[in-house]
């Protein structure tokens, strides 16, 4: 009996304590998400207090804009070629930093993450500065090897959303390297001394133990990914490029905010919104699916 | 610690957490006696002569207390307070700008008529807003969006536009400033040889000035209205394809890294290009001076600036008057009172306070308060150029549709080769074929 009033007791604890997160969860989560797709489905600029239902009208528009096609294309490609460079370069730091004998190995660490706490205002001032065409660190490189080549790298259509994904890499390695690295540093050294004792060098090594060892924080950063990418491309968008030139370097969240602010079509920008959201969720649950392991 | 005060202290805590999240909310207490919100845009002009114009109002309307906000991001600020109602009483926010604000509450019809306005007296003076403002500046799209007899937007500081050069390097090499579009590609010609473009541009965005003097010049004030009115068929037109012409011929005189610089973070990289003489013109406003200040320079260097050149020697030559505006929403608590405020703006004590920051108004003998390089600048229509106003006429929003865009935005993949001109003016078409039907 006493033990019931006692688990009773606990419930209604635990019960009290979740209360504080779940009002906060349903006050800037739950309830902004819905907002989006009900404002969705209206004609509606923000801000008079005229709203028209339309039902599912701006979809059908969404699914004939070229427009939105072209920064959907720009979104996948940056997720696709930052999550690939970035994986394979902060494996590889992370590695190296962890298991080498390396002079000044805190010194590295540092100076890989500095990019991640400067603001994107500052990357981007950064990048303009190593894109310029004129005095710019690489085309100044460039001309070195092939003299009066001029790359425009803010200035092609075909180029610039690489350009984008040169800095979204710059900025991510050491994020997502630090993770590894703290990861890795789980696994039990004697792991590594087995595989030694069984002849396997550094590249068996990292692939057999190293690799399976890290295998879940790997999986969720993939998640971490597709959500920050579309987040950062957007930031370092607004600020380097403006979607331009001509819409080369558009993203979804840059989309978005031109069509739901500067085209006054609120409802419209919402419902890209909810594309956006269902799109990084599915990307998301995909990803989860197809790294599933059996435990 | 026993286990129940732990209990209790963790309550507390969570229940400090959630009241916490709520200590935004608090119901804002009315103050007595009026107060006037006045929300402004900190721009080039700075923010001081907004403050002195509050000052003065105040001094003359001892029950009025102004409440200032000026932002150079205007719109993040006061955009989600009108969002739950609480609105300012007067805006000074033009259109043109990205967060599209002053747009979307033109295409939602939330804006006051001043109508009332330009009929009151101004305060310590015996002649009406009408009577003072320069004529023509309350005819146009800009302040009358809908296009009727209506003025919802009031015009305010005013800035020619058209293309600046250094004037010290055409006195050195004896150039003459070209008069037609003939003798604009024969100089271009002509500077190349010496290393020198002849055109460069800040911002795609900065061809609104631009393509609308174009515009006019190739079909008249007239053409240009239909084409901001989205006549129909107007861009399939002789005039229009002049125009479009034009600007195929331009883009082969494009210094080659302009595109590269076109954007937020670099458009100074292409304005120094004339500073630095390598590139002849560039089209901008009279706020280029003050944004260039600080900026290294050729040697010799003098700003010179005039409208666009005439297509024919006969023709007419237009240069585009960029004006900003200011407005009362619809759901403003005291209209009365920025009405006069808005009155007290085209006072000779206000022109003033204006004018020694900068910022000039279409009212009569403003020009008298200019000086500098600005006395240059604003004599360009007593030199024969003709002013040309406005934009494009408001309509419904429609999705995904944005002819400013396509109007402005393409020339840049023209200029790279990647679309044609025709390409061009068809996507124009199109775009304005769609926003006809959505005229307000």
């Amino acid at each position: 009996m006493k033990s019931g009033k006692r688990k009773k007791g606990t419930a209604a604890f635990i019960a009290a304590c979740l209360f504080p997160s779940l009002i906060l969860l349903s006050l800037f989560v739950i309830y902004p998400t819905l907002s989006i797709f009900r404002v969705s489905l209206y004609k509606w600029g923000g801000y008079s207090a005229e709203k028209i239902f339309t039902g599912f009208e701006n979809y059908k528009i969404l699914f004939r804009d070229g427009r939105f096609f072209d920064s959907l294309r720009n979104s996948f490609l940056l997720i696709i070629v930052v999550t690939a460079v970035t994986l394979v370069l902060s494996l590889f730091t992370a590695e190296v930093l962890s298991r080498e004998k390396l002079f000044g190995k805190t010194f590295f660490r540092i100076v890989f993450y500095i990019p991640n706490i400067l603001s994107t205002v500052v990357i981007a001032a950064v990048f303009s500065a190593i894109y310029d065409p004129s005095r710019g660190l690489l085309n100044s490189v460039i001309s070195l090897f092939s003299p009066g080549t001029r790359i425009l790298w803010l200035g092609d259509r075909s180029l610039v959303i690489y350009s984008v994904a040169i800095a979204m890499i710059w900025q991510a390695v050491g994020y997502y390297m630090v993770m590894y690295m703290s990861s890795m540093a789980q696994i039990p050294e004697s792991l590594y001394e087995a595989a030694s004792l069984e002849g396997a060098g550094r590249l068996r090594s990292f692939f057999s133990v190293t690799l399976p060892g890290i295998a879940p924080t790997l999986r969720t950063t993939l998640t971490f990914f597709i959500i920050s990418n579309i987040n950062i491309s957007f930031l370092l968008v607004r600020a380097m490029t403006g979607g331009g030139p001509d819409g080369g370097s558009e993203v979804l969240l840059s989309y978005m905010y031109k069509q739901a602010y500067t085209n006054s079509s609120y409802g419209y920008g919402m419902a890209i919104g909810t594309v956006v959201f269902l799109f990084s969720f599915a990307l998301a649950a995909a990803v989860n699916l197809a790294t599933r392991t059996k435990d | 610690m026993n286990l129940n005060i732990k209990r209790a202290f963790s309550l507390i805590l969570c229940a400090f957490f959630v009241l916490s999240s709520f200590s935004g909310c608090a119901m804002s207490k009315k103050e007595d006696g009026k107060v006037l919100k006045v929300a402004v845009l900190e721009s080039a002009y700075g923010s001081e002569m907004w403050e002195k114009i509050c000052k003065g109002f105040e001094k003359l309307h001892g029950d009025i207390k102004i409440e200032l906000t000026a932002e150079k991001n205007l719109e993040d600020v006061i955009g989600s307070k009108m969002k739950s109602g609480d609105w300012p009483d007067y805006v000074h926010l033009a259109t043109g700008r990205e967060a599209g604000l002053t747009e979307t509450l033109i295409k939602e019809e939330a804006l006051e008529p001043l109508d009332g306005v330009l009929e009151m007296e101004i305060p310590g003076e015996d002649t009406t807003v009408e009577e003072k403002l320069t004529e023509g500046f309350t005819d146009t799209l800009a302040t009358n969006p809908y296009s009727d007899e209506k003025t919802y937007l009031a015009p305010m500081f005013y800035s020619p536009c058209g293309l600046f050069y250094n004037a010290g390097l055409f006195e050195k090499r004896g150039w003459e400033v070209p008069e037609t579009w003939d003798e604009m590609w024969e100089l271009g010609d002509r500077a190349k040889k010496e290393g020198i473009y002849l055109f460069t541009y800040p911002t795609a965005g900065y061809f609104d000035s631009f393509m609308f003097a174009l515009l006019a010049e190739a079909g008249g004030s007239d053409f240009f209205d239909r084409c901001m009115s989205y006549e129909k068929g107007i861009w399939d037109t002789e005039e229009a394809k002049v125009a479009f012409g034009i600007m195929e011929k331009l883009s082969t005189y494009v210094e080659p890294t302009t595109v590269a610089n076109a954007n937020s973070d670099n458009f100074l990289k292409n304005q120094q290009l004339i500073l630095d003489n390598k590139a002849l013109f560039m089209p901008n406003g009279t706020w280029v001076v003050g944004e260039m200040a600080d900026a290294p320079r050729a040697d010799g260097f003098k700003w010179g600036f005039c409208a666009l050149p005439a297509i024919d020697e006969d023709g007419d030559r237009y240069s585009f008057t960029f004006f900003e505006q200011g407005w009362i929403p619809k759901e403003a608590e005291n209209k009365e009172a920025a009405k006069e405020f808005l009155a007290y703006l085209y006072s000779d004590e206000a022109a003033k306070i204006f004018a020694d920051s900068g910022a000039v108004q279409p009212i009569k003998n403003a020009s008298d308060l200019v000086s500098g390089d600005n006395k240059l600048f604003y004599s360009v229509y007593d030199s024969g150029a003709i002013a040309v106003m406005g934009g494009f006429r408001a309509t419904e929003a429609v999705e995904g549709v944005s002819i400013t865009e396509t109007l402005f935005s393409t020339f840049n993949s023209v200029v790279l080769g990647d679309k044609t001109v025709d390409e061009w003016r068809r996507a124009v078409a199109a775009d304005s074929e769609k926003l006809r039907k959505a005229i307000k």
